[in-house]
């Protein structure tokens, strides 16, 4: 599945560590441009520090991290938002105070800076974005109300909406079913499947029938470093992946 | 060599004051995230205790007795810092856990209060209160101790703030009688009279030392190594550290967090009374006293990092003897021939006043290096 | 939304006020209208600081700095222009005199002309905050700790000013009232009904251009540096510019605000820079309701009056009011006075005292008609 041609995200020997716990330890990890690519892993695998490592919010001890040929290392948060790379949170952070629809058009905006902000109106062709999106994450009928008063599953669309606005080349999606209803996931999942393609897209996930519908390959973090990667018949076959999740030590339930 | 020795002491003795009055901003600060603007007026208070623990000194009972009054004057100043702080977390801090800017703004207005409070209200009407609201809570703890812990009668839980106001009332009476000076209100300064053996030097050679201000260090130094210990060797420290850590944890192992919080914010305002005492030596009491220090603990805590008892020692004393070093303009008895345009600069800043500017402006910059202070708390809960 | 609301009560509010303008100094006294003048003055400098905190959620305690700076400016150009002022040797202003200064101070100097006062009145605040601004944010200091340090900045230029008696008299002051602008003397009362009205002009303007700033997806970008900032970030925003134009703003306006109350009080001293009245400020716009700005501009107005009302009558009681009012409002009524009315408290609050609000048709419906007032 995997396309050919150098990979858009590459981690290299990637190295973390919280006041002596490694969470991550000698990542390596590629993405070809246009993938789909779920990681799972149990709680405490370093999922989420491996989303902060790539978006800039932690910086790694050792190793790299190379977008489109380019290091993101010593970069801040921002500049690798507006390099391509958009993320979604574990728990939804939209912002509550503004409307569905002032959520989106910050997400749209470029440049994103204060004069920019001020001086230019939205564009036909982003306001044509904001409304199609606000058409496939079912929120136009509540495009005026807060963000505040939406349901939790109303808030994970949101952000997955906003994720998309962005228009970034590589999207990391943490946790994009957590708390949602089956028909919701379902539509989550054909959202994404559909993403894939034109855009790159890595989604951290619990929910195993979610990561089965995604069809698509899987790798397995375990502390802190890549267990085994490829299909998800693959991965549940394989015995360390069974030992990880069933326990096969009492010690590794951690 | 003589130089130096006496830019280090007076490094010291700055430092020292700054960090006595930090120590407790740095516990609630470092410890609880809040920030008590109120922590000035607390100091205010032990500062006013001082002089009337020093008045009760000087009836003709306690008359022989007077050369110790100021460790009677520590004590006191610990229980009534401590019993503001105490009754403050109680009534406005605890609504605003989480929400450090509202805590700022609702300090503020309790150190308003609490100035004009000590304007309007006669020492003797304050002590009295004080005795009060002290027997009535010490009461309940008293009556476990006797008859084991469990819920009074009312009737006995009344009696036993009937008592306390009593007490109150008749003991503020007798002072209005006994120390005139005390019955009424006024927002003039007040005079601390230190003991005979706190006033003048100790001649080591060449200079003198100021005794009052090795009292002060002396103070300081006992006072750190209380905090430290009772931080990290006693019971009740090692309760403190586990809520900072995680509250929910603690929670749930059965660690009363609300007795905790109110505990860790009573210590520390119990330590800003004792920071009172200290400042009572160095000058005139009055209700605009806090203000001149509480800017200056904050810096101690900021540049120190947050929730680090060294990085405020440290802190505290590098501003000291920055202060001593800019404000006494030594760079030039050090470095006479120094060009003309420098020393022009070094004269410009070589007072108190000026030496504060040119130091607020070395912490902005050590802050453009170190974001988080010199000794920054790292690890994944420190948020970026 | 906005629009929702029936057009004519804009409108209607807009007619009533200037008619009160207008009409307002023929109705008091000259003591009174000074008075309502310098508190107008006041409420821009609330509005610089619901810009900054109601929408940013940075919490400046050193505003004071950047009024007194735009005090100063105006209060130097008077001083130097003033043709029938008693003078120093070399014509310099009166005070100089005292210390023995010869020569005018070089950063005088630019203030002979009245255009470059006009410029360096909202300028030189809005830089010196800017660059404050961005030393500050640029490290992601924010919270208490941005609170801690604009206050210290607060002691650092109160010392300076308090200090310096040969450069700007240090702790008295310049004084204004006795000089001349435009032919008039500034204490009279024709100058102070004329600069009433200025004020009452600029406070308008300076509404508008914040009302402007909040509206759009600018201010949007605020609230969501206030509520989440690392959330932005990750949109691609850095929220640097953004806190350090909102900061030079916020001191550009406390620049104007300063010079409108020290030519309406008289004077501008070293104790504008005084720690308690930056956090007065704050407290104004804290009770009149932070992320409204006509909450931060009646705040300004409304406890300004009351403090001079009730000083006239209980000096000592307005610091226990005071204090009171603000535990109050920071533990109750975090939306302040405007928001807690928004937020439907009046009904609340008979709710409470046993009046039920009357329910028209079902409680389903009343519920939906009421979201749409809050929004």
């Amino acid at each position: 599945m995997p396309a050919p041609g150098p990979p858009l995200l590459e981690l290299a020997g990637v190295n973390v560590s919280f006041d002596g716990f490694l969470a991550l330890k000698n990542l390596n990890l590629q993405l070809a441009a246009g993938e789909l690519r779920a990681v799972i892993g149990p709680n405490g695998a370093g999922k989420t520090t491996f989303l902060d490592v790539i978006t800039g919010k932690v910086r790694p001890q050792a190793g790299d991290v190379r977008f489109c040929g380019r290091s993101l290392l010593g970069r801040n948060e921002h500049q690798i938002a507006r390099l391509g790379v958009g993320r979604k949170f574990q728990s939804p952070r939209v912002f509550e105070r503004l409307s569905v629809q002032e959520n989106l058009a910050l997400a749209v905006s470029a440049p994103k800076t204060p004069m920019g902000l001020l001086r230019r109106h939205l564009t036909g062709a982003q306001r044509q974005r904001i409304h199609h999106l606000l058409e496939v994450i079912n929120l136009a009928p509540r495009a005026h109300d807060r963000a505040g008063s939406l349901s939790h599953g109303q808030k994970q669309w949101l952000e997955i909406g906003m994720l998309v606005v962005q228009a970034p080349q590589l999207l990391l999606v943490d946790e994009p079913v957590a708390g949602l209803s089956d028909a919701e996931t379902e539509r989550t999942a054909d959202l994404l499947k559909s993403l894939a393609g034109n855009h790159t897209v890595l989604v951290i996930e619990h929910d195993m029938e979610f990561i089965r519908r995604l069809q698509t390959r899987v790798t397995v973090l375990h502390q802190g470093q890549v267990l085994c990667e490829g299909s998800m018949e693959q991965v549940q076959t394989d015995p360390r992946v069974v030992e990880v999740y069933l326990g096969a030590g009492q010690e590794q339930q951690s | 060599m003589s130089l130096l020795l006496e830019s280090l002491f007076n490094g010291a003795a700055i430092g020292s004051v700054l960090l006595i009055a930090a120590l407790g901003l740095a516990i609630v600060f470092g410890l609880m995230g809040v920030i008590n603007l109120a922590h000035g007026e607390l100091m205010m208070l032990g500062a006013y205790t001082t002089y009337v623990v020093q008045s009760f000194f000087k009836l003709p009972l306690l008359e022989p007795l007077f050369g110790a009054y100021i460790f009677v004057a520590v004590a006191v100043a610990f229980l009534v810092g401590g019993l503001v702080g105490l009754l403050l977390e109680r009534s406005v801090i605890r609504r605003l856990y989480g929400r450090p800017l509202e805590t700022l703004l609702a300090t503020w207005g309790v150190s308003l209060i609490l100035q004009q409070f000590v304007r309007t209200v006669p020492l003797a009407w304050s002590t009295g209160l004080w005795l009060a609201a002290m027997v009535g809570l010490v009461g309940p703890l008293v009556m476990n101790r006797l008859w084991g812990p469990g819920q009074r009668p009312w009737l006995l839980r009344l009696g036993n703030w009937v008592v306390a106001v009593a007490v109150g009332v008749a003991t503020a009476g007798w002072i209005r009688g006994a120390m005139p000076k005390l019955a009424r209100a006024s927002a003039r300064n007040v005079d601390v009279t230190a003991p005979r053996w706190l006033r003048g030097g100790l001649d080591l050679g060449d200079w003198t030392l100021p005794i009052p201000r090795l009292m002060i260090i002396g103070l300081t130094i006992l006072a750190v190594l209380a905090v430290y210990w009772f931080l990290n060797r006693s019971l009740w420290g090692l309760r403190i550290r586990a809520v900072t850590q995680n509250r929910a944890m603690s929670d749930c192992l059965g660690i009363p967090t609300q007795t905790v919080d109110a505990l860790t914010f009573a210590v520390g305002s119990g330590l800003a009374g004792v920071a009172g005492v200290a400042v009572s030596l160095l000058g005139s009491v009055g209700p605009n006293v806090g203000g001149d220090y509480i800017v200056g603990c904050f810096m101690v805590v900021v540049l120190g990092g947050v929730g680090n008892l060294w990085g405020a020692v440290v802190a505290s004393a590098g501003i000291g003897v920055l202060t001593d070093v800019i404000g006494a303009g030594r760079l030039l008895e050090i470095w006479p021939q120094m060009p003309a345009w420098l020393q022009q600069g070094v004269e410009f800043f070589a007072t108190t006043s000026m030496a504060r500017v040119l130091i607020f402006a070395l912490i902005v910059l050590v802050l453009q290096v170190r974001p988080a202070g010199l000794f920054p708390q790292r690890g994944r809960m420190a948020e970026v | 939304m906005a629009d929702t609301r029936p057009r004519w009560q804009p409108v209607l509010l807009g007619v009533v006020g200037l008619a009160l303008v207008v009409a307002l100094p023929s109705l008091v006294s000259p003591f009174r209208l000074n008075l309502l003048g310098r508190y107008l003055s006041l409420a821009i400098v609330a509005l610089g600081i619901d810009l900054i905190w109601g929408y940013t959620g940075l919490l400046s305690l050193g505003q004071g700095i950047f009024f007194a700076l735009g005090g100063y400016g105006a209060a130097m150009y008077l001083q130097l222009n003033c043709h029938s002022c008693s003078r120093a040797a070399g014509g310099l202003p009166e005070f100089f005199g005292l210390y023995g200064v010869q020569q005018l101070p070089w950063f005088w100097e630019p203030f002979h002309s009245p255009w470059f006062t006009l410029v360096a009145i909202w300028l030189v605040p809005a830089v010196v905050a800017g660059l404050l601004g961005f030393l500050v944010f640029r490290n992601r200091i924010k919270g208490v700790y941005f609170s801690i340090l604009t206050q210290a900045a607060l002691l650092v230029f109160f010392n300076f000013f308090n200090g310096q008696q040969k450069l700007i008299n240090g702790t008295n002051g310049l004084k204004t009232d006795l000089t001349r602008l435009l032919g008039q003397m500034v204490g009279s009362d024709a100058m102070q009904r004329n600069l009433f009205w200025l004020t009452a002009l600029l406070a308008l303007l300076a509404w508008l251009l914040c009302r402007q700033l909040v509206r759009g997806r600018f201010g949007h970008a605020l609230l969501a540096i206030r509520d989440d900032e690392a959330r932005l970030r990750c949109l691609g925003y850095n929220p640097t510019p953004f806190k350090t134009m909102v900061f030079a703003l916020a001191g550009g306006l406390a620049g104007i605000s300063g010079a409108l109350y020290t030519v309406q009080s008289g004077i501008v001293s070293p104790q504008f820079m005084a720690a308690p009245f930056s956090i007065e400020m704050v407290i104004w716009v804290a009770v009149g309701g932070r992320g409204t700005l006509w909450g931060a501009m009646a705040g300004a107005l409304v406890i300004n009056m009351a403090k001079s009302l009730v000083s006239e009558a209980w000096p000592q009681t307005w610091l226990f009011i005071q204090g009171g009012l603000f535990l109050l409002v920071v533990t109750t009524l975090q939306g302040g006075v405007v928001g807690w009315w928004q937020e439907g408290g009046p009904r609340q609050l008979l709710a409470r005292l046993g009046r039920r609000p009357r329910l028209s048709t079902y409680p389903a419906l009343e519920l939906g008609t009421r979201q749409e007032g809050e929004n």
